[in-house]
């Protein structure tokens, strides 16, 4: 038992506050603020962006998103053009980048002998990283010519001569144009979502993988049934996630989308996204002319907004899925 | 009768079955490697054009001389100090807020609402296309003091920085085993030390690796820059006015209709690449060696 | 007074009492010989940490309720009990580790020497410096093995670097490692082997001279020869060290320990000499689960 002298010299020591709880409140208030502060950012770029863009959503009205007039010298602003192209641009990517994606990462991890899996890996996920403006240079001086020369006339011969559908796939043989941006997109997203599904899919327990070989099945039946009813959720939040990317990026598309503000139906015309629109116009603008520019970041934004809380809610619903069985 | 006699038609019949699995099964996976073939075809064919018109026209003068006016021949030397610089500040900027912030979601705020929503809200910030984060920062900065600048140029890079360095942050000091933290406190020591000199200590690679592929990321960003730092055919390190930057001059020179422009941008677009792609393997080489040796 | 009334009445005013005996739960019996432990009970007037009427929440579960008891000052006491029983959630309030994480808390009064600790001006790090504890994996520190032997001691104490030397060569010494690792002081600490990890972190746990060790299933991750060294370690560390040990394994509480403590479903079910508890247990569900019918 402690002596009342030893008590009193304890009792001192639990009471007297040391600096570390002062330090403490500090530490724990300023990584709260910061905390705060990606909040405030985000925030603050609504709020910015809205004020900006609102001289513009006054003068226009709800006019302002279906009208395809975008008139510089008559200053009337309408955004259906880039948003459409936007959408057209990022769609063409997805179709195309989705299922080739889908095959790089079948190869990863179900086909690719060991010493491969690596090294293909890390490949792929380096180019994810590789600056968009090189997709944008290589798009505009290589891909969009050969593309124009080769295989452009062989689409608008074949499935230009399609009823209805044929429309879409008309255009000027210049290699510039919707189509030439979407597939640029495409190549350009491929390595993320690749890379995403690789991972889903290494995720997926290799128990799982192995009962279903066990039973007979064949390795694209285990890939069907097993592996992608697996991982659904995330493969649809990694493709979901490369769909927002598309949408957003910016120079890779102004190099090859052609930067045309008019309204066409086929594919081959050069037109116009939102973020081309932007890089191309905004430090040549003024008044109404820069107040439009900032509506249209400010829809990219909502849209892009849109797109990533969908793809949210597809990962969280992987995560709950695999909660629990404890994986 | 307990094995009945083989069924000659069955065993045909499941045969068939059978092989029409096999031929599915073979179809698809060579669709697999004849798509991944394509893929690579590309990316190889982007990688190709890169390092062949990129080392062509990559000399000496390319670090030695300044941007050239149309028609002349010249070098990126004010565009590569000026990229240096923006990455630079932007990185200074940027990791102290998002460590700070990662640290606040993976130490104290962990499973609170507040919490989520920043979790969110970074994620979304992550992905945002960085041409709007481009155009806030101009109207946060450049349009109230009237001209485009360096600072604004670091400023729209650090809004890129901060959601990666938060994400690794917090991803990495989770990986950090709650018992550590436990035996720390419970040796006495204050929450803020246990932080920053066990968590710390314990997730610096993976947290370095962060801010590692933090600046990767932000070394080739054009778009957030064209509203921002803009560029400067000139020498010129003052940040409070615009800065010349490998994108937008790549960016420039590449639509532009002078050869030697054009040459200078694919010899700055494959400067560039290489320097993205050191950042990410120096990232993946400093996440794997173990922390502490 | 005869043991009937010592183990009916829950008389937590009664501070001469020395050791109460879950005494609430305990139904009346008389068992003979115990009259003699009795004695040396209360011989043992010297309670080091002394809990009353403990109940600990998380959030709106109730995981104890409504603890009563005594541990001893410089003994081994043992707490027992299946998965779950809230032995280590116990062990967590003496040193008010759970103040880390937001909606646990606890409700009435544990004293430390006689001084309450769960009273919101007690600034928890000081406590923690008084209480050590080790935890069931090994939790070397990212740093040499010194720096993890003198990190607790950096924090609230001044000396020189020979007096500092000294001090993390005693704890290494008295956690019997030191022999192990002398050589390799600047070395990793996670570079050792788990049994070596175990007594590192024991070290490092009394290098700052605490009042109490706490050790919550410290051999539960170690091999058979590694545990066996713990436990003699911590038959060695009780001349200095107010201990108190979770377990699982009830031949290492029978092994290590003075006293022990058997808990289920959140209660305190008994609790006293260790001999009794395995050979005469008080009550019924202590005896199902030392004998193996439950947990």
């Amino acid at each position: 038992m402690a002596t009342p002298e030893e008590q009193m010299a304890l009792h001192r020591q639990l009471h007297a506050k040391s600096t570390g709880v002062l330090l403490d409140k500090l530490f724990k208030g300023s990584a709260f603020s910061f905390a705060a502060l990606v909040l405030i950012v985000l925030f603050g770029m609504m709020l910015m962006l809205l004020k900006e863009a609102w001289p513009t959503f006054a003068h226009f009205g709800f006019g302002f998103f279906i009208s395809s007039d975008w008139d510089v010298v008559n200053n009337k602003y309408g955004a259906l053009i880039p948003i459409v192209g936007t959408l057209v641009t990022s769609l063409i990517a997805v179709v195309i980048g989705v299922p080739v994606s889908f095959g790089i990462a079948i190869f990863i991890t179900m086909m690719a002998p060991a010493w491969m899996k690596r090294p293909v890996g890390i490949a792929i996920e380096l180019l994810a990283a590789v600056p968009s403006i090189i997709y944008g240079m290589w798009g505009l001086f290589y891909f969009a010519p050969w593309f124009a020369n080769y295989i452009q006339p062989f689409m608008t011969n074949t499935l230009g001569e399609l009823p209805i559908l044929g429309q879409f796939f008309q255009g000027p043989p210049i290699g510039v144009s919707i189509f030439t941006a979407g597939v640029v997109l495409a190549i350009m997203i491929i390595p993320f979502i690749a890379s995403v599904m690789r991972d889903m899919f290494e995720i997926v327990p290799t128990t799982l993988k192995e009962s279903a070989f066990a039973m007979g099945s064949t390795t694209w039946e285990v890939i069907w049934k097993v592996v992608l009813p697996y991982t659904k959720s995330g493969v649809v939040g990694g493709v979901i996630l490369g769909l927002g990317r598309a949408m957003g990026e910016t120079m890779a598309v102004a190099f090859v989308v052609g930067n045309s503000l008019e309204l066409n139906t086929g594919l081959f015309y050069p037109g116009a996204t939102i973020a081309s629109t932007m890089a191309n116009e905004f430090n040549e603008a003024s008044g109404l002319h820069m107040s439009s520019l900032i509506a249209l970041g400010l829809i990219l934004f909502v849209i892009t907004f849109l797109v990533l809380s969908i793809a949210k809610w597809f990962l969280m619903m992987l995560e709950r899925a695999h909660e629990g069985t404890g994986t | 009768m307990k094995a009945p006699a083989p069924n000659p038609h069955r065993a045909v019949h499941k045969m068939t079955k059978y092989q029409v699995r096999k031929i599915i099964n073979y179809v698809n996976l060579s669709a697999s490697i004849v798509v991944t073939l394509f893929g690579l075809a590309m990316l190889a064919w982007i990688l190709t054009v890169l390092f062949g018109k990129g080392f062509h026209y990559l000399n000496w003068a390319v670090f030695s001389q300044m941007t050239p006016p149309p028609g002349e021949s010249g070098g990126l030397l004010n565009a590569i100090v000026g990229t240096l610089a923006l990455t630079f500040l932007a990185v200074l900027i940027g990791t102290p807020i998002g460590i700070m912030a990662g640290t606040y979601l993976a130490e104290f705020g962990m499973k609170s609402k507040f919490s989520s929503v920043v979790r969110f809200i970074n994620d979304v910030l992550l992905s945002a296309p960085s041409i709007v984060v481009g155009v806030f920062v101009y109207t946060l900065v450049v349009a109230p003091s009237g001209h485009f600048s360096g600072w604004a140029g670091a400023i729209a890079l650090s809004i890129l920085v901060i959601p990666v360095v938060v994400r690794t942050t917090e991803d990495m000091l989770k990986l950090v085993p709650i018992p550590m933290r436990e035996a720390a406190a419970a040796l006495g020591a204050p929450r803020y030390k246990v932080t920053i000199s066990i968590v710390y200590k314990a997730a610096l690679s993976g947290m370095i690796t962060g801010v590692l592929l933090a600046t990767a990321r932000i070394m080739g960003e054009t778009a957030p820059l064209l509203f921002t730092a803009l560029n400067n055919q000139f020498w010129s390190v003052d940040m409070n006015q615009p800065i010349a930057n490998m994108p937008v001059v790549i960016y420039q020179y590449a639509l532009s209709p002078y050869e030697d422009w054009q040459n200078l941008a694919w010899a700055g677009a494959l400067l560039i690449t290489i320097s993205v792609l050191l950042m990410n393997i120096m990232a993946r080489y400093t996440l794997k060696s173990p922390t502490s040796r | 007074m005869t043991a009937t009334t010592m183990s009916d009445h829950a008389q937590p005013n009664s501070p001469k009492m020395g050791l109460k005996m879950a005494s609430a739960l305990k139904e009346s019996e008389t068992r003979a010989g115990l009259m003699d432990k009795l004695e040396s009970i209360r011989q043992i007037d010297a309670a080091k940490i002394d809990i009353r009427d403990l109940s600990f929440f998380y959030g709106k579960f109730k995981a104890l309720h409504n603890i009563s008891m005594q541990i001893p000052d410089k003994q081994v006491t043992a707490f027992i009990g299946p998965s779950g029983c809230g032995k280590s959630t116990l062990l967590r309030i003496f040193n008010r580790i759970y103040d880390l994480y937001p909606g646990q808390n606890a409700t009435g009064d544990v004293t430390l020497d006689g001084l309450p600790i769960l009273s919101p001006k007690v600034d928890v790090n000081m406590l923690r410096a008084k209480i050590g504890m080790v935890f069931q994996k090994p939790t070397p520190f990212p740093m040499s093995i010194y720096d993890n032997v003198a990190f607790g001691v950096r924090l609230y104490e001044r000396m020189s670097k020979s007096e500092l030397d000294d001090r993390v060569e005693w704890a290494l010494q008295r956690s019997a490692i030191w022999d192990e690792v002398k050589d390799k002081l600047k070395q990793s600490g996670a570079a050792l082997s788990g049994g070596q990890q175990q007594r590192l972190c024991i070290a490092r746990a009394i290098a700052v001279k605490p009042e109490v060790l706490l050790l919550d299933e410290p051999t539960s991750a170690l091999d058979p020869i590694s545990t066996t060294k713990i436990e003699e370690l911590v038959h060695e560390l009780k001349s200095d060290f107010t201990i108190a040990i979770v377990t699982h394994n009830m031949q290492q509480a029978a092994r290590v320990s003075d006293f022990t403590a058997f808990m289920y479903l959140g209660k305190l079910i008994e609790f006293d000499h260790t001999d009794i508890i395995f050979t005469n247990p008080g009550r019924k569900e202590t005896e199902d689960y030392i004998t193996g019918r439950f947990g």
